[in-house]
């Protein structure tokens, strides 16, 4: 319709629709603003709300693409503002950006996205083997490099939550809120599970309590990722695929009877570690009334050749999320 | 508030009120087109196999026109009214209808337990999101948790089936350099033959079960160096496959037209023999 066609880029303008409102409703509002090289959404938001509209509410912080803070869905997309240039956006056309749809509303452009937090509260935190003793020496964990850069991936995510807001699953029905825990946490989940380090064995937990066969793999939370995880391919299917070793695989369930194979024990996971040396000890080991920690690197006499990876960067020393 | 200590947390609602737009969808760009692709061409395909597989003729170019050329929706053709030469002997004595129904069972078992599939076809004919970002059609969703969506969790059993008939496929690949009568030789059908081979190669080898079972399911690469250089090599194809599925699927129906054409005498085959 001609009327549609709002962006003149003869005269240089662009019209923005934006969603105005809250918890009581709402509605788009046109807002025809200047057109400048360059800009991203988040640019023409700001100069909105600097020039006609100073009570539009938008969440934003890095500008960055790093914080992700500016999720929103431009032109019914799920997207970062920040990462969004208006020249990638069609011409002649209005732009629209509406807040993300899964999450309840707050006002305007910004939702109340602590579903994601209560979810992150169930994951079950990182549960290492214990320290060998040469790493206790050392003061941290030592892994192989080929052993850890499959989590790594996943280290990547900035929780923008533009997958939990694309993912079907929760966006067209409410009600599996309770019992999904969306592709970010299936992420998180996988990163834990291919840890080397990590000995909780979480296949059952995925399966009945955070829904991960509700998931039918339409693949649109690896579309919408801003860091280009594969979350899909990398994180949900080799969950799935792990979940059918222990639950749907009559050879695999045979082969762990006859084996007399069972989950993991945290001991059974230290002698599955790459270093040598003598067996796994407390870490309150002290060297000569030293406390182990406190000799540091120097101490790391023996170690093993090869990559050695640092457990803190991929999260091994660090905190749940939250 | 002044500092963080005054800071109180604010409870968490699940649920809440979405405030947003309530149309199905904003998106302007044209996401049914994909679709309507998807949609047509499975559908196409679905209806020409299902042909191909109760027509029970025209599948087998034998010594008559100096070639050796099955169709791949009736190899191995193992029941008793297979056409002579077609076989390399009968096993099943008690399916009297067409034998390629008794083999597609497994392809086709395969595709639809397929990752990449189920991608295809929740999309384009179950609506399960029709797309991104666009409503799905259904009033209530329980994925893949009930029966019979649950059997996509065997889909690792079909992968096996497929590499059987994979195996055999090469074979017949390579039994199509004989021509009776003239020896060895080569023609346009033993190359189509070959090409679907590979292709079936590349989809299986391509598929997510066989890069979990390969490797993807150990827990320490460290300690399976070898399975760790499969996976590792198996992870560019998984990346390409839904390439190599729509590929390999085109490939197989034309190649079945093609032994179909010649065997009916519609087409030659050229080629040349040593």
């Amino acid at each position: 319709m001609a009327e549609e066609i709002i962006r003149n880029t003869a005269s240089g303008e662009v019209t923005m629709r934006l969603w105005r409102g809250d918890a009581d409703g709402g509605e788009f509002a046109e807002y025809v603003m200047p057109a400048q090289e360059g800009e991203v959404v988040l640019d023409v938001i700001h100069r909105v709300q600097a020039t006609q509209a100073p009570d539009l509410a938008c969440r934003w912080n890095c500008k960055a693409g790093k914080c992700g803070s500016c999720s929103a869905e431009i032109n019914g997309r799920p997207a970062l503002m920040c990462m969004t240039r208006m020249d990638a956006l069609p011409p002649g056309e209005s732009v629209t950006v509406a807040p993300m749809r899964t999450f309840p509303i707050l006002r305007d452009l910004v939702t109340d996205v602590s579903y994601n937090y209560e979810v992150a509260k169930r994951i079950p935190p990182f549960e290492p083997r214990p320290k060998m003793a040469d790493e206790v020496l050392a003061g941290g964990y030592r892994m192989q490099q080929i052993d850890v850069e499959r989590s790594q991936e996943f280290r990547k995510c900035i929780e923008c939550y533009l997958c939990q807001d694309v993912c079907h699953v929760i966006r067209d029905h409410e009600e599996n809120k309770t019992a999904f825990a969306g592709p970010r946490f299936f992420a998180r989940s996988a990163e834990l599970e291919m840890h080397p380090l990590d000995v909780n064995d979480r296949r059952e937990l995925l399966q009945k309590e955070q829904g991960l066969g509700k998931c039918n793999i339409t693949k649109c939370c690896t579309e919408v990722c801003p860091e280009h995880i594969k979350i899909t391919d990398n994180a949900i299917i080799p969950l799935k695929e792990r979940v059918v070793d222990a639950s749907y695989d009559p050879v695999a369930w045979l082969g762990r009877k006859i084996l007399k194979r069972r989950k993991r024990t945290p001991v059974e996971a230290t002698a599955d570690a790459p270093a040598t040396g003598p067996a796994a000890v407390q870490p309150e080991l002290e060297v000569h009334g030293i406390p182990a920690p406190e000799l540091g690197i120097a101490a790391m006499v023996g170690a093993p050749s090869g990559d050695v990876a640092s457990a803190s960067a991929t999260g091994a020393d660090e905190a749940p999320p939250e | 508030m002044t500092s963080l200590e005054e800071a109180t947390a604010t409870p968490v609602v699940l649920g809440g009120v979405r405030g947003g737009p309530t149309v199905p969808t904003l998106r302007q760009d044209r996401w049914w087109i994909q679709q309507v692709v998807t949609l047509t061409v499975l559908t196409a395909f679905v209806a020409y196999a299902s042909w191909a597989a109760f027509v029970n003729k025209s599948y087998y170019v034998g010594a008559a026109l100096h070639r050796d050329l099955i169709s791949p929706f009736y190899s191995p053709c193992l029941t008793e009214s297979c056409v002579p030469g077609s076989h390399p002997g009968t096993i099943i004595t008690w399916w009297t209808i067409s034998p390629a129904l008794l083999i597609l069972i497994f392809p086709l078992g395969f595709r639809m337990t397929c990752y990449y599939y189920r991608k295809a076809y929740y999309r384009s004919f179950w609506l399960a999101p029709p797309a991104c970002a666009v409503s799905d059609a259904h009033g209530s969703y329980s994925g893949e948790t009930r029966f019979p969506l649950l059997l996509q969790n065997i889909h690792r059993y079909f992968f096996y089936a497929g590499l059987i008939f994979n195996v055999i496929l090469t074979i017949d690949a390579f039994v199509a350099f004989r021509q009776p009568g003239n020896g060895i030789g080569f023609s346009v059908g033993t190359a189509v033959l070959l090409l679907n081979a590979l292709l079936l190669w590349a989809y299986s080898l391509s598929c997510h079960a066989c890069r979990h079972l390969c490797g993807g399911g150990v827990k320490q690469f460290s300690r399976s160096p070898i399975r760790h250089r499969i996976w590792k090599a198996l992870t560019p194809l998984n990346a390409r496959h839904m390439l190599f599925a729509w590929m390999s699927l085109l490939f197989v129906a034309f190649t079945d037209f093609y032994v179909r054409l010649v065997a009916s005498g519609t087409i030659h085959d050229y080629g040349f023999h040593f």
